[in-house]
């Protein structure tokens, strides 16, 4: 296989791969960051909003790892460096 | 495929490259201080009061009580700064329901400025309350071995602020975008509902965390406690 096709394999499995692999982690958290705030809701109704705030800023502390795959991910689909080097090598020769 | 709004250039002379981007973003201001002058030429104090001003009011007192939460005790001093960071990425965002609209936030560049403004506003914050000492001795705690981490720590959630905001925009335009190619008919329209979600909590959250951030930086520490002096007995009547 030439190194068109090497990159272009390594590209389209490690994008499929990052968001696949990459979104386990933080679904389990966030699963567990909801269970734990609804539970504390039921225990003291009367902080909801401190604990639905908090709940939320933690949400998007674990939801922002989840968008850094999608962002690698994105990346190596549309904007890859090693891609477009190589097919300006192809296209000048 | 476009990633983000930067690919699309309007004008270029030389360096200078008026992209889309930039385009989106001078527009957002425009409407932002054009519809403030207007609302706000005629305030009344009391009496019938119109609705915008009425609009207005809700917004900034919210702010104001969600920057006290925070831990900002005197929020008229970070208002204006947390106000329009909230303001301006609201209504970025907002804006996503009106065709042929890119928010800016899903540029990367926009994101890294704001993120690079709440980076110099800490400090700026921080040194303004304590001073400079009291603020560069914030990194030695607890300890002095905490420096190199408290350091690498500010740089890296100055860098989580602007990629977490640039790819929740990013994503929602780009979902959309492929749905169109998929499914056009109905499946587009509630994903767009749910880019108008994750935009105005993403705005909340950007601010919050600013918020946060400040308040970390300003945090004088609590005086040693006085000691308890006995109640008086109360003089019988």
């Amino acid at each position: 296989m030439d190194s068109t096709t090497v990159i272009a394999v390594a590209s389209i499995t490690t994008a499929g791969m990052t968001i696949a692999i990459g979104s386990i982690g933080p679904a389990l958290a966030e699963g567990r960051a909801v269970a734990t705030a609804l539970t504390s809701l039921a225990q003291q109704p009367d902080a909801s909003s401190t604990i639905t705030r908090t709940l939320f800023v933690g949400l998007a502390m674990i939801e922002s790892l989840a968008i850094y795959c999608f962002v690698v991910s994105m990346i190596l689909i549309f904007a890859n460096p090693f891609w477009k080097e190589v097919i300006a090598h192809a296209g000048s020769k | 495929m476009n990633l983000t709004s930067d690919q699309v250039i309007f004008w270029q002379h030389g360096f200078f490259k008026l992209n889309e981007t930039i385009v989106t973003t001078w527009v957002m201001m425009a409407v932002m201080i054009f519809g403030a002058f207007l609302i706000t030429r005629k305030l009344v104090t009391d009496g019938k009061v119109s609705r915008w001003q009425a609009g207005l009011e809700i917004i900034v007192t919210s702010l104001q009580g969600q920057i006290k939460e925070v831990g900002l005790a005197q929020s008229e001093k970070y208002l204006p700064f947390l106000g329009t960071l909230f303001l301006f990425v609201a209504l970025c965002s907002l804006c996503i329901i009106l065709p042929g609209y890119k928010p800016p936030t899903g540029s990367l560049s926009t994101t890294a400025g704001l993120a690079l403004c709440v980076f110099l506003a800490v400090p700026h914050f921080g040194i303004r309350k304590q001073g400079l000492g009291g603020y560069l001795k914030t990194y030695t705690e607890p300890t002095w071995i905490m420096l190199p981490f408290n350091i690498i720590g500010e740089l890296s959630r100055t860098l989580a602020l602007a990629v977490r905001l640039f790819g929740n925009m990013m994503s929602g335009v780009m979902i959309v975008a492929i749905l169109l190619t998929i499914t056009p008919f109905i499946f587009p329209i509630f994903m767009t509902a749910l880019g108008l979600l994750t935009g105005m909590v993403q705005a909340y959250i950007f601010t919050i965390l600013a918020g946060v951030y400040i308040a970390a930086a300003t945090l004088t520490p609590a005086p040693a406690a006085a000691p308890q002096r006995k109640p008086q007995p109360a003089p019988a009547t």
